[in-house]
């Protein structure tokens, strides 16, 4: 049969991959260490994702399994087209159910349902550097880290209390990897980060724009820093989701008209789905089924 | 501690850019408590040499060696950066003369007095927050613009937050570059009025690089005069200045205007 020359398995060449395995590795061997790497070129603009794809491209096998989500959402852009991009360059099996994936690639999320060893989480990150908006200088950063000069982050904390009474940052909430390094979780909601603490599942962060990697291996201490005063909290929220009734999960907010109508839906969508599946009453579920205009 | 002990040892320290000298065979000795000024015109090689002392500019020969807290004596070249950076920011200040370099401009005044605190290790907000109030207070700033940020302050207050965010650790040696550069003369003499007191009450050991002699005169207690990346005259201040021996220094202490 005759084909037309294709892309290498997962789009990067061989060489290429093995140098992010390596800086994969490495990473994993120095949690929360930002490795350096030479990002590639992908397909796509930066900002939508081109760590993460990088790392997804190096470690997914055929034999693989991928779930990538986006917000917590399998159905949007960018998880729907780097799902098929995969599909495409990997002709690896995707999936939308967190408890199939092998992989996972998330922006901004890590899903409800707890992972378990095997299974892989490949963030995208657009910002690396923790320190960055307080020191701007990268030299500096990276004597700050090999240092452990990691006052400078509790100062950021400190002006959020002094302005806003409690600390109000969200997301992208600093925290200490293993007792060493102070790491960017990315822009997850602070929510996520208990998540992170000794999580069954491998970690990897990948960065395109800014040219780093760093992991957090399996098992690992994740603690989010806080004030002795001011201990750390994640968001709580008033009410249960609107479709499913889950309580405890992070949820979204859904603008329903012009006149004020909203309703919190969970923010990952594979868990609001599957309880619905689950639940004795889905037949009645079904008949009352959400019409978002 | 003895106060018999000198605190920091300067021997033969020079520092040469290529060809051109920045500072030459400087030797002395400080004691705790002392202030000690070195003066000098424009391109004498004062900073150069504060910069030698404070471990921010590598000598090209001679070594600098400082008593620990633990009384123990450490060449301070010799000690790991790790080292030598909690030593500055702990037991050591540098007041830059442009208040921006040594503040945060985008943090609250009293973020700007924590880091360090936070940087040694203290994570309690409260306790933080009270003593940032507090040093604002020794340093003549109102409680109520400790969230402003020092963009918003004059340059007056710039100076002296700068001063409240380096004691706070309670240093016992403090570098000075111009402490009262680009400030006018009524803002000077209260900076430098705030200056005395502060000295006089931690019992700071101080090195005050400046042009102006009337500030090393209200300052110091001794002064070394530098030409040409020389040290051309040292001696107890008033002396120095009452009674200059070399010609340089009597050219310009004569130089001052009399008003």
């Amino acid at each position: 049969m005759n084909t037309i020359a294709t892309y290498n398995f997962a789009y990067l060449d061989e060489q290429t991959k093995r140098m992010i395995r390596r800086a994969i590795l490495k990473g994993i061997a120095i949690p929360g260490y930002q490795v350096p790497f030479a990002s590639r070129e992908m397909p796509m603009p930066y900002g939508w994702g081109t760590g993460g794809v990088q790392v997804t491209a190096s470690i997914v096998g055929p034999d693989d399994v991928l779930k990538v989500i986006d917000q917590g959402a399998d159905d949007t852009t960018n998880a729907v087209s780097i799902r098929a991009f995969f599909r495409k360059v990997a002709d690896v099996e995707t999936t939308t159910r967190t408890a199939e994936a092998t992989i996972i690639q998330t922006r901004h999320r890590i899903p409800e349902r707890p992972l378990k060893e095997g299974q892989v989480l490949v963030y995208q990150v657009p910002i690396p550097e923790p320190l960055r908006f307080l020191e701007p200088r990268e030299t500096e950063t990276r004597k700050m880290h090999a240092l452990e000069e990691y006052g400078l982050m509790h100062v950021k904390l400190y002006e959020d209390i002094a302005r806003n009474g409690h600390i109000a940052t969200t997301y992208a909430y600093p925290v200490k990897v293993e007792g060493r390094y102070v790491m960017d979780p990315s822009p997850t909601p602070k929510f996520d980060n208990p998540k992170m603490h000794m999580s069954a599942a491998l970690q990897l962060f990948g960065a395109g724009r800014e040219q780093r990697i760093y992991a957090v291996p399996p098992y690992t201490r994740v603690v989010s820093l806080d004030f002795e005063d001011h201990p750390f909290e994640i968001q709580k929220f008033d009410r249960p989701c609107a479709l499913c009734g889950a309580e405890g999960v992070y949820l979204d907010e859904v603008i329903l008209d012009d006149r004020g109508g909203r309703m919190f839906v969970c923010s990952d969508t594979d868990y609001c789905e599957e309880r619905r599946l689950s639940s004795p009453d889905r037949e009645e579920k079904k008949k009352k089924k959400v019409v978002l205009p | 501690m003895t106060a018999d002990t000198p605190l920091l040892r300067v021997s033969a320290v020079s520092k040469s850019y290529g060809q051109r000298i920045g500072c030459q065979d400087v030797s002395f000795e400080l004691w705790p408590g002392e202030v000690l000024a070195v003066v000098g015109e424009s391109g004498s090689g004062k900073t150069t040499l504060l910069n030698c002392i404070s471990t921010r500019l590598l000598p090209t020969s001679g070594t600098v060696s400082y008593r620990m807290r633990g009384g123990d004596w450490r060449e301070l070249y010799r000690m790991s950066e790790a080292e030598r950076r909690f030593l500055m920011r702990t037991d050591w200040g540098f007041v830059h003369q442009n208040p921006a370099d040594g503040l945060r401009m985008t943090v609250s005044a009293g973020a700007n007095v924590g880091e360090r605190l936070m940087a040694v290790g203290d994570r309690h907000y409260g306790n933080i927050r009270a003593t940032a109030l507090d040093w604002l207070g020794r340093v003549e700033i109102e409680a109520d613009r400790v969230d402003d940020e020092p963009r918003s302050f004059s340059g007056g207050m710039r100076q002296r937050l700068q001063i409240a965010r380096n004691l706070v650790t309670g240093p016992r040696l403090v570098f000075m570059d111009e402490p009262t550069g680009g400030l006018d003369v009524s803002v000077q003499a209260r900076l430098l009025d705030l200056l005395r007191g502060l000295v006089t009450d931690l019992g700071l050991a101080a090195i005050v690089v400046t042009h102006d002699l009337a500030v090393a005169r209200l300052l110091s207690h001794r002064m070394m005069v530098m030409k040409d990346g020389r040290v051309v005259e040292t001696g107890l201040t008033d002396r120095v200045l009452d009674d200059p021996r070399e010609a340089y220094t009597q050219l310009l202490v004569s130089s001052i205007l009399q008003v």
